[in-house]
């Protein structure tokens, strides 16, 4: 019955159940199938002490409380109560209420006993984990001592394995030479014993050599066989054996050795000074060095003290210098040594402040002294200046590169001018040539001009002298006019004034007008009838031009004839001038 | 290089005359006399045995021909092949024979060192000395030819005498500071004298021409010492060639050491250049120049043969020494200063190069194998 009871929850304290569990100590938990009655009862009686009777059943709802307590010990596993009816009302069945109400009890007990083993149980389960927590920390405290001792001891074990193996190590050396010297002394050995034997045997070929002269006694002298004396290599006489000889070559030997040292003595000098004269130069760069920065240190009194201590030694090795022996002299190595020391002792000191003012850069009491930073600064100034100046000597040289190469463009820039030039030149050429080209057609037609004038020149004389002809046989057909023929002569004279006149003057008239005015124009220059007329009286001729002699008479009449000229007057003209013609033409002729 | 025909010689005695005009060359116990440019036979003489020793004298007038098993020197003179001279030791035997720097007067160093004896060929007089040491170099002469120093054991302990070489005075004579003086060597300037103990010590004393001991060095104990020395031209260095493979260059004002030299097998220096010598046969020779060193190792090459530079590091082929015997030939055993002070040949360890030496102009090695000779020119770059 009691496995699937389960201990009851504390309830929720808003419904207020509390109030029935006074007496058993066991809480309900409120179930929701409650009866509403109930709770409203609960509700209503909550302002009320314990008293759970009163508050769950009341006269009222007995049955429904039965139920309810029936509904929950079926749910417990109990029997149920049931009801009777009785005189006030609904009441209990005594017996069942007892049952009930025991095997509560029952369970109430076993519940409670089941708390207490519980509880001991806790107890002791308590106790168990306290002890085993105390076990638990003991345990590992043991451990973590445990493990230190661990490894102290792995580190007790290193350090002996270093010791051995260092031991072995030196051991091994120690074995090493003992074999070298053991190596040693046997080589040694067999020298000695070879020197030994090698004298043992020379002893015993001497003890032998010994015996045999001993026996033989034939003593062999020694003795040179010379031919001749040999003079000396040097030519010189040989000289006696003297004590002179010997104070003599006693002398030469030192004599020697003095040189020897000399040559020598003579070169460490050398050395010597020029290093004197490099510490010398060291020193003075030293100095210069320094003594810029001696101006700006007033305040250091200490260093003034140093400067004329070293100043002491440069007057004394300035003297020093002059004077070659003193070079020698002790004192004055000491003093240079010293003060050089000095000086480098005064750089490194120098060298010090720099590097502490460095390091106080930022302080304003020294802008005498260049920091670092602004040393740095100036630098890269200067190097970012150096930069320009390359960059722009750089273009310059490009400038000038191409300045260089202009020259060359200016040349195509003549040859292009040449060749514009040229263009004007040979359109200038073309000109020319065509120029040359109308002058030549010019002349040819001139030519033709004039060959087409002599052609017609000769056509008309032609004409002339057919002219000349027809009046001819025309004035001998009118050979009985004679009184008329005079007068015609006249009038012909006349006629052929006017005629050659007009003829003269009238260009438009071909042929006839042509011939008489070829007439007279070729009177004029019949002396010379091979040229050819000249332009002008070739347009006189042809009366292109005005002939100067008959201008101002046959103007009006030259248009007049011209316009007029007709075959009969013609014809008289050529009877007056056929005479003329025939004279003339005997003239032209000839 | 252009080779003459091959002329017979016996002991390699084959000497040029110091003026350089004749080649002197024995065969068994004929000395023939030749044109050195030539090479026609200008004088032949005839000794009476087998010719062991053979030297010019430093005019070149005369040679000197010893023969050490009869003790017998004979000396020849080139501007009269008939005249003559013979020295005969006698019954007390022969072990060396040399010139004085003079030309004039014989040294005879007879047999056991008992004595050394000076002929003067100029008044047949006889000199002696006593008590010479058998040493690597017991006599030297100083450059200008006017001291000799000899080296000297009496009652267990080292002199040294510095003899007058015009008439044999004996200038000097001081006890050395060494266990078993080995050698003794002039400067050329003739100031110093450097004499060194055996290789069982490394020490090194400097004395002056008056016999003040000037300074000793000794670079470390125990090991074996000194092997070879040689001194620069100019006197300002002493070169100490040891068993260790190293060189020690002291120079003359202190004394001390100014520097010393490896030679480590394999060779990693940038500036150097190796030259490697490449033939039908494995065995490869290594030559580097251009840096004051040069380990050069001979073989045995045939006619074809070229050099190759082969890159940094070269190993260089060393044969290793046999320890147990003694003189080991591992150490510097030949020294070369260059004339012109710049250069330092060494020979370092076991390779087979009997000589080294320099030519006067100071730009090419020979170097004298037991079957090669090997001729090194250096190309000098010029400063830039």
């Amino acid at each position: 019955m009691g496995d699937w009871w389960t201990p009851p929850m504390m309830p929720d304290p808003g419904l207020g159940i509390r109030e029935f569990s006074s007496v058993s100590h066991i809480d309900e938990s409120p179930s929701r199938h409650r009866s509403p009655p109930a709770t409203r009862a609960s509700e209503t009686n909550s302002k009320h002490s314990y008293s759970v009777l009163t508050a769950f059943c009341t006269e009222e709802n007995i049955p429904q409380c039965v139920a309810y307590v029936n509904q929950e010990a079926a749910a417990l596993g109990l029997c149920g109560v049931c009801v009777e009816a009785r005189g006030a009302g609904p009441s209990l069945g005594a017996a069942s209420a007892l049952n009930l109400l025991y095997e509560l009890l029952q369970l109430q007990r076993r519940g409670q006993r089941t708390l207490h083993d519980l509880e001991t149980q806790q107890l002791k389960n308590n106790s168990d984990l306290e002890h085993l927590q105390h076990n638990n920390s003991r345990l590992k405290d043991q451990l973590e001592h445990t493990r230190r001792e661990n490894s102290g001891l792995h580190e007790g074990e290193r350090q002996l394995q270093l010791k051995i193996r260092t031991l072995q190590r030196y051991l091994k050396s120690e074995k090493e030479e003992v074999q070298k010297l053991q190596s040693i002394i046997a080589s040694r050995a067999t020298q000695y014993n070879h020197d030994a034997k090698r004298k043992e045997r020379e002893s015993a070929k001497l003890k032998e050599r010994l015996n045999q002269l001993l026996v033989d006694k034939r003593d062999k002298r020694l003795a040179i066989e010379v031919a001749n004396c040999v003079g000396r290599a040097d030519g010189k006489r040989s000289l006696w054996k003297t004590s002179k000889m010997e104070a003599r070559h006693e002398g030469e030997m030192y004599k020697a050795l003095l040189s020897d040292y000399e040559g020598r003595h003579q070169v460490l000098l050398q050395e010597n000074a020029e290093l004197k004269k490099l510490l010398q130069l060291m020193k003075k760069d030293m100095v210069s060095m320094l003594s810029p920065r001696k101006t700006t240190r007033a305040h250091m009194p200490a260093e003034d003290s140093l400067e004329q201590a070293g100043s002491e030694p440069d007057d004394e090795l300035c003297e020093g210098s002059r004077d070659p022996l003193e070079q020698m002299c002790e004192q004055a190595r000491e003093q240079l040594a010293n003060s050089i020391r000095l000086q480098w002792r005064r750089l490194k000191s120098h060298m010090q402040r720099l590097d502490s003012q460095v390091s106080l850069a930022a302080s304003r009491e020294q802008e005498e002294v260049i920091s670092r930073r602004e040393h740095e600064e100036a630098i890269t100034h200067m190097k970012m200046e150096l930069q320009q100046c390359t960059e722009f000597i750089q273009t310059q040289q490009q400038l000038l590169q191409q300045q260089l190469s202009l020259p060359c463009d200016e040349e195509t820039a003549a040859l292009l001018n040449d060749g514009y030039l040229l263009e004007e030149k040979e359109r200038l050429k073309e000109e020319w040539s065509l120029f040359h080209e109308q002058k030549k057609n010019f002349e040819m037609e001139r030519k033709n001009f004039t060959e087409a004038a002599i052609r017609l020149g000769h056509e008309r004389k032609a004409f002339e002298e057919d002219r000349a002809l027809w009046l001819k046989t025309q004035f001998l057909n009118m050979a009985p006019f004679v009184g008329h023929r005079r007068h015609a002569t006249s009038e012909s004279r006349r006629a052929l004034t006017i005629g050659a006149q007009s003829g003269a003057k009238v260009p438009s008239s071909p042929a006839l007008s042509c011939t008489s005015a070829s007439h007279t124009g070729l009177s004029t220059p019949t002396s010379d009838p091979m040229t050819l007329p000249s332009t002008a009286e070739l347009y006189r001729t042809l009366q292109l031009i005005p002939d100067s002699r008959s201008q101002g008479r046959c103007a009006s009449n030259s248009f007049q004839s011209g316009a007029t000229m007709t075959k009969s007057q013609l014809r008289d003209s050529c009877t007056d001038c056929s005479i003329f013609s025939v004279v003339r033409d005997g003239n032209s002729a000839s | 290089m252009n080779f003459s025909e091959v002329f017979k010689q016996s002991n390699q005695l084959c000497k040029v005359s110091p003026d350089g005009k004749y080649l002197a060359t024995c065969v068994q116990y004929r000395l023939v006399v030749r044109d050195v440019n030539t090479l026609q036979i200008l004088q032949l003489y005839t000794c009476l045995d087998q010719v062991a020793s053979m030297e010019w004298s430093s005019d070149s007038l005369f040679i000197l021909c010893a023969m050490y098993k009869r003790g017998l020197v004979q000396v020849w003179s080139l501007e009269q092949p008939d005249w003559h001279c013979k020295i005969d030791e006698g019954s007390i035997g022969l072990v060396s024979s040399r010139w004085s720097p003079d030309g004039r007067h014989i040294l005879n160093t007879t047999e056991f060192h008992l004595r050394v004896t000076v002929w003067s060929l100029c008044n047949k007089s006889v000199s002696y000395i006593k008590y010479p040491k058998a040493c690597q170099k017991g006599m030297d002469f100083s450059a200008d030819g006017r001291y000799m120093a000899l080296a000297e054991r009496r009652d267990c302990k080292d002199y040294i005498s510095v003899f007058v070489c015009d008439d044999w005075h004996l200038l000097r004579h001081f006890e050395t500071d060494t266990q078993d003086l080995a050698g003794v060597e002039w400067s050329p300037n003739g100031c110093v004298l450097a004499a060194w103990d055996s290789c069982l010590e490394y020490k090194m004393l400097l004395y002056s021409l008056d016999g003040r001991l000037l300074s000793t060095y000794s670079a470390y104990e125990w090991s074996l010492g000194i092997k070879s020395v040689a001194w620069s031209p100019s006197s300002q260095f002493l070169a100490i060639g040891s068993y260790d493979e190293k060189v020690r260059i002291l120079n003359h004002i202190t004394w001390k050491k100014l520097t010393e030299f490896e030679h480590h097998p394999t060779i990693t220096n940038s500036k150097a250049v190796v030259f490697k010598e490449v033939e039908k046969r494995p065995v490869i020779p290594t030559e580097d120049l251009s840096i004051q060193q040069i380990a050069m190792e001979s073989s045995l090459f045939d006619i074809q043969s070229k050099y190759e530079i082969p890159p940094l590091p070269v190993q260089v082929p060393v044969v290793k020494p046999d320890p147990d015997r003694a003189n080991p030939k591992i150490g510097i055993s030949a020294i070369a200063f260059s004339v012109d002070n710049r250069y330092l040949a060494t020979k370092n360890g076991g390779f087979q190069v009997q000589s080294l030496f320099w030519h006067c102009s100071g730009d090419s090695v020979v170097l004298l194998g037991k079957d090669q000779l090997c001729l090194c020119y250096m190309a000098t770059d010029e400063e830039k």
